[in-house]
């Protein structure tokens, strides 16, 4: 309780906790929604916003709202899904590299780093362009998910590394402590705060880079995804055709979505980190 | 001899082994994907309805076969994969047959580096500068709003961020052209007609990387030096009275660009990719116009060569930041 009252001293916290929120109740709406979302011309085509449908409707013959709904939705699945695999890929990664230390953490870093190095991007685009007749949600959020580890690891592992020549260690293994339960048990509670705060990064990345690969056209376009949306709107010229509407909707959700997620971050490490909490909050 | 040993020798062996992942990477991608690539690319090829003369067909299957290394053991494969690129050939592009991506990237590769190097190099001497300042005087009223502007640039993908800058600078008030690196119709030339062409069409380009990169380079360095404000040698220096402009440019700016320097070595994969997608949503002709023609024409070729390349040209670049490091911290020369 306090942690929270604590947390919500913050501008940044509060505005971020707010938007998303909104965002999620979003997506849940999309279970009521009374149109289906693969369906074309279930209602008015290029119609403005009005009473009967909120955000107006698109060349398609959907209706704006109902449909960022399921896009919404969709979004966060694909990024949850990519960043919790990915984030199980990073603490497994950075807990072997940390503890195991010398040629295995010399080569699984090695990996890491050269993950950073080389242009994830185009490979994505290679692997999306083989894989694109299966290509759906999860395969999506694992493709994304094979990818986005290799930075997390890499903090995951210095803490690892900092804990191992702790004392507590010493009286563990002396006291007969097997290594996973040391590692699990010992190690993954300093772990957990650095790690929840990846997985926040890493959603608003796996989100990004959906839109991006959305907007090549290199996913299955009948699912909305805040990136499929903004496709169609700029297949139909929305933007010469002065359909604000349709447009403007993916571009605001996902701006909103975008600062949110990292405020929400931001704000959740400071108060994590000893040095700015006093700042904040002050000594209690 | 210990710097090259502990220093130079490591590098480059890393700046080696890099490289052969990353290509070993792009030579698997094709062998675990469930597809066969080459049949795939001439489905689709007769789907689009284009019509090819047999010897044609015969000739694209035989080089996408080699290209993709589909003949023999994957031993063989792999051997031939890397002969190939030894050699420098990348094969052809699959669209515009039998133009060779060799030839198409490098019509391209000028305005991609151009921009690049241009935005890169503003972007990290003013995102430095600026966020320096700003850590130092960090209680002023114009450091206070330079970072809330950082704070909502940040996060923004360069996709939406680019995407905003054009619908806003593009459409609504049209100071900038929507689209191409230059007029239609242009002939490049060294005139400063045309000059001033190009330079009006990279302007939002241009902006659209440096606000982005620069928010980056300005929260970090500000973080740094922030936090060697804190340290004792400045209260020392400050309470010697030494002046205020040489603390900050002399003792502080100069630690803090250390870690900076690392960072832009290992942020460059990602502002290259950045670019690229800035160059697609403005039509910019470089690179990424080329990958994005190369992706909806389904030029799986091209798609490879230009992402070979771009690991090649990426690690060099590392590896020549990375060389320069020692210019600036001198425990590493004398180590």
């Amino acid at each position: 309780m306090r942690t929270l009252k604590d947390l919500f001293r913050d501008y940044r916290f509060c505005v971020s906790f707010g938007v998303l929120v909104i965002i999620v109740i979003l997506a849940l709406l999309s279970n009521f929604s009374p149109y289906d979302p693969t369906l074309w011309n279930v209602v008015p085509r290029d119609t403005k916003p009005s009473a009967e449908h909120w955000l107006g409707t698109d060349s398609n013959g959907q209706d704006i709202f109902w449909q960022a709904t399921f896009a919404v939705r969709n979004s966060l699945i694909i990024s949850l899904i990519a960043s919790l695999i990915s984030r199980t890929i990073a603490i497994i990664v950075g807990m072997i590299a940390g503890y195991r230390g010398g040629i295995t953490d010399r080569v699984l870093m090695f990996v890491g780093d050269s993950l950073l190095v080389i242009p994830i991007f185009l490979i994505m685009v290679m692997l999306a362009m083989l894989v694109r007749q299966f290509m759906n949600l999860v395969v999506l959020g694992l493709m994304l998910s094979a990818f986005g580890w290799a930075w997390d690891a890499r903090l995951i592992r210095s803490i690892i590394l900092s804990l191992r020549e702790r004392d507590f260690t010493k009286t563990a293994i002396l006291s007969g402590t097997g290594t996973i339960k040391l590692v699990l048990n010992e190690y993954m509670p300093f772990a957990t705060p650095l790690i929840f705060s990846t997985l926040i990064n890493n959603i608003a990345w796996a989100i990004g880079l959906e839109m991006t690969l959305a907007i090549l056209g290199l996913v299955d376009l009948n699912i909305p995804t805040l990136g499929t949306m903004l496709n169609w709107a700029l297949f139909y010229q929305s933007i010469l055709l002065g359909r604000w509407w349709w447009i403007l909707t993916p571009v605001v959700l996902s701006l909103m979505l975008f600062v949110a997620l990292y405020w929400l971050s931001v704000s959740i490490s400071e108060y994590l980190d000893p040095r700015t909490r006093i700042q904040r909050v002050g000594a209690q | 001899m210990t710097f090259v040993k502990r220093y130079l020798i490591p590098r480059l062996i890393q700046y080696v082994l890099v490289i052969w992942l990353g290509i070993t990477v792009v030579f698997l991608i094709p062998r675990i994907t469930p597809n066969d690539p080459v049949m795939r690319m001439i489905d689709q090829m007769q789907a689009r309805g284009s019509t090819l003369e047999p010897g044609t067909m015969d000739a694209i299957i035989r080089d996408l076969t080699q290209m993709y290394g589909l003949e023999g053991s994957w031993l063989d494969q792999y051997w031939a994969f890397w002969g190939r690129l030894f050699r420098g050939d990348l094969g052809v592009s699959f669209f515009q047959f039998p133009t060779r991506v060799n030839k198409l990237i490098f019509t391209a590769m000028p305005w991609t580096l151009g921009l690049l190097l241009t935005t890169t190099a503003i972007t990290w001497t003013l995102g430095n500068i600026i966020g320096g300042l700003a850590g130092y005087y960090s209680r002023k009223g114009w450091s206070r709003i330079l970072d809330a502007v950082a704070m909502v640039v940040r996060p923004l993908p360069y996709y939406i961020f680019a995407f905003m800058l054009l619908l806003i600078f593009a459409y609504v008030v049209r100071w900038f052209p929507i689209t191409g690196g230059a007029s239609l119709g242009a002939i490049p030339t060294f005139t400063w007609a045309f000059i001033k062409d190009v330079l009006w069409h990279s302007a939002l380009p241009a902006i659209s990387l440096i606000v982005l990169g620069g928010a980056v380079t300005f929260q970090t360095m500000k973080l740094l030096v922030q936090n060697i404000n804190a340290e004792n040698f400045v209260q020392y220096a400050k309470l010697g009275g030494v002046k205020e402009n040489r603390i900050v440019g002399k003792y502080v700016i100069r630690n803090a660009l250390l870690p900076q320097i690392t960072g832009l070595a290992l942020g460059l994969g990602q502002i290259f990719s950045g670019a690229l997608i800035t160059e697609i949503v403005y039509g910019y002709p470089g690179l990424g116009m080329l990958l994005y023609r190369a992706i909806v024409n389904g030029d799986y070729n091209l798609i490879m060569g230009i992402t070979i390349f771009s690991i090649f040209g990426i690690t060099t670049a590392i590896l020549i930041v990375d060389l320069t490091y020692p210019l600036f911290d001198p425990r590493v020369r004398y180590t």
